[in-house]
């Protein structure tokens, strides 16, 4: 509010109509959010009461109790330990293909490297400008729509086009993290600090050298760190693609899960445990080292 | 193996055997992960691509479809959104006990004389018992908590409810207790200073100082439940990823691409809302 205020107390009415103004749309929003919950629980048909009747209660007692305890036989621990590389195995090469797709289009899904700013100032052809938004919007609706379909579904389409197995899981994880990927990846392409490349550019440099020795080396650090980041997300995923068809720990995981082996179970779920505990340290301790 | 005498001043031998290492690795990842490319090139698995592909087109938009689907993606909503108000249920309380100057030491247990041992030992220990339950609830996959309620519970919504809420209840906890830990120590002691109680002290110092960044963690991860419910179908737990498990299992690849938009708009809406609340506060 920009108007004048002459007086005191001009202006503590003016605050007390701001105040009371902020209570009536708390209350509007309360209200909303109150109807909103409402609406949810009648529909998700929650029944509290199962849960904790004797009989839903003592069901799940029932269930922890039978997980316990772990199945340690040299050969559910090989299968575990299998299943904890392939999951290992997905998610690493999930993830550099995912790398490969987003370093493939991230450059064309920022503004400043396709058509506008420092790099194009000197352009003399306006119409050139609308020709190279073309690929820029291209890129874009590409990521979008690989990042939009969760990572299961895409799965869910592998093992349809390319049969059951870790492979589908690798193409899963790589299409949706390529999406994520790239739109990280042209934000910070977006963002790099121009003078640098201002300064390159007064020396005579093409884009391409400009490409190569002012942007690359700015963004880089940034890269991997995403990358990072991604892979202890992917490997977390990759645990549960199995659950489609698409091998892994999570196979072996729906496989007990379905057939009542929860002594089985339990041995898997503390090898994925384990797993991403390790891929965690490993990731914090490659940043560190890295970036 | 011997590693080379480092002679070279400040280089490390580190990106050599880190280069080796992942080299190895992505090697073997390769050939465990049976990558095969060449599938796409083959009769079959083109065949495969190009009915998937001509298949996804038209969107399936008959009037009967569309009715059918209203109730699922409502679900989805509802089921997001009571999944999310339990994670919060379960988030909150046991991340303030996650959090150490909650728990048992800083500003609200200084000026408490040191009790009995057994009392601080009490305290620590509910604060080791939270924190394990969180990361408990974490490390399972929602997907897998799915399963398991779709076991004790039966089909339908609710197992999802339960899964998002305890997965993502473990999530928040863990997030929540480091905003809370992060909380600026100042306003507290200057409250404290006028002989507030504890009660006070948490009402009027701490938690208006935590409520825009755990509201605004809070609508991220509702966003992310959305995402999630629209997938926990796959598992037999209601949305609309049940209905697109049954149309690709169906081959009805039309209204796999009617599901999407529907997806879509899902997400984008969640996207938009949270948007708008976050900049509300």
């Amino acid at each position: 509010m920009n108007q004048a205020v002459t007086t005191t107390d001009e202006l503590a009415a003016l605050k007390a109509g701001a105040r009371e103004r902020s209570r009536w749309s708390t209350y509007v929003l309360l209200g909303l959010l109150g109807a909103l919950f409402v609406w949810s629980y009648q529909g998700s048909e929650i029944d509290l009461g199962m849960l904790f009747s004797a009989d839903g209660g003592g069901a799940i007692v029932e269930y922890v109790e039978r997980l316990f305890p772990p199945d340690l036989s040299g050969k559910v621990v090989a299968d575990a330990v299998a299943g904890a590389w392939e999951t290992l195995a997905i998610s690493l090469i999930g993830t550099l293909l995912s790398v490969v797709i987003a370093l493939s289009l991230a450059f064309f899904g920022s503004r400043n490297l396709v058509y506008a700013g420092l790099l194009y100032e000197m352009e003399p052809r306006r119409h050139r400008v609308l020709l190279r938004r073309l690929p820029y919007l291209t890129a874009k609706a590409i990521l979008n729509f690989l990042r939009t379909i969760p990572e299961m579904l895409w799965a869910l389409v592998f093992v349809f086009l390319v049969g059951l197995g870790p492979f589908p899981g690798v193409l899963a994880l790589g299409v949706h993290t390529g999406g994520v990927l790239g739109k990280l990846f042209a934000e910070v392409l977006e963002d790099v600090d121009l003078q640098p490349v201002e300064s390159l550019q007064s020396t005579g440099a093409g884009k391409i050298q400009i490409l190569f020795y002012g942007i690359l080396p700015q963004v880089l650090p940034q890269f991997i760190s995403y990358t990072l980041y991604r892979w202890e997300v992917n490997i977390r995923v990759a645990a549960v693609l199995g659950f489609v068809g698409a091998g892994g720990l999570g196979q072996r995981i729906h496989i007990t899960l379905s057939l009542f082996l929860e002594q089985q179970l339990l041995t898997l779920l503390l090898a994925l445990y384990v797993l991403v505990t390790g891929v965690d340290y490993l990731s914090a301790y490659l940043r560190r080292r890295v970036v | 193996m011997s590693l080379p005498p480092r002679t070279l001043g400040s280089r490390s031998i580190f990106p050599y055997l880190f280069g080796g290492l992942f080299l190895f690795l992505v090697a073997d990842s390769w050939r465990r992960a049976e990558v095969n490319p060449g599938i796409f090139f083959e009769a079959e698995g083109r065949e495969h691509l190009w009915r998937f592909v001509t298949g996804m087109y038209p969107p399936e938009l008959s009037w009967e479809f569309l009715e059918l689907m209203v109730r699922p993606t409502l679900e989805t909503i509802q089921i997001s959104v009571m999944g999310t108000l339990i994670a919060v249920l379960i988030g909150f309380p046991l991340g303030l006990l996650a959090t150490s100057t909650f728990s048992f030491q800083g500003l609200l247990h200084e000026s408490e004389y040191r009790g009995t041992g057994v009392r601080h030992g009490l305290k620590v220990g509910l604060y080791g018992l939270a924190r394990g339950l969180l990361s408990l609830f974490r490390c399972i996959p929602e997907f897998v908590w799915a399963f398991m309620f779709v076991r004790a519970v039966g089909l339908g919504p609710f197992p999802g409810v339960l899964a998002i809420g305890v997965a993502y209840g473990g999530m928040l906890g863990k997030v929540y207790s480091e905003i809370f830990e992060s909380v600026n120590t100042r306003p507290l002691e200057a409250i404290q200073s006028t002989g507030a109680g504890r009660l006070q002290i948490f009402f009027y110092g701490w938690f208006p100082q935590v409520l825009p960044n755990i509201t605004s963690y809070t609508m991220y991860r509702w966003e992310c439940a959305v995402r999630t419910s629209a997938i926990l179908g796959l598992v037999g737990a209601g949305g609309i990823g049940q209905q697109i498990e049954i149309s690709i299992r169906m081959f009805n690849f039309h209204e796999v691409t009617t599901l999407l938009l529907i997806l879509f708009a899902l997400v984008a809406g969640a996207d938009y809302v949270s948007a708008k609340v976050r900049s509300l506060l």
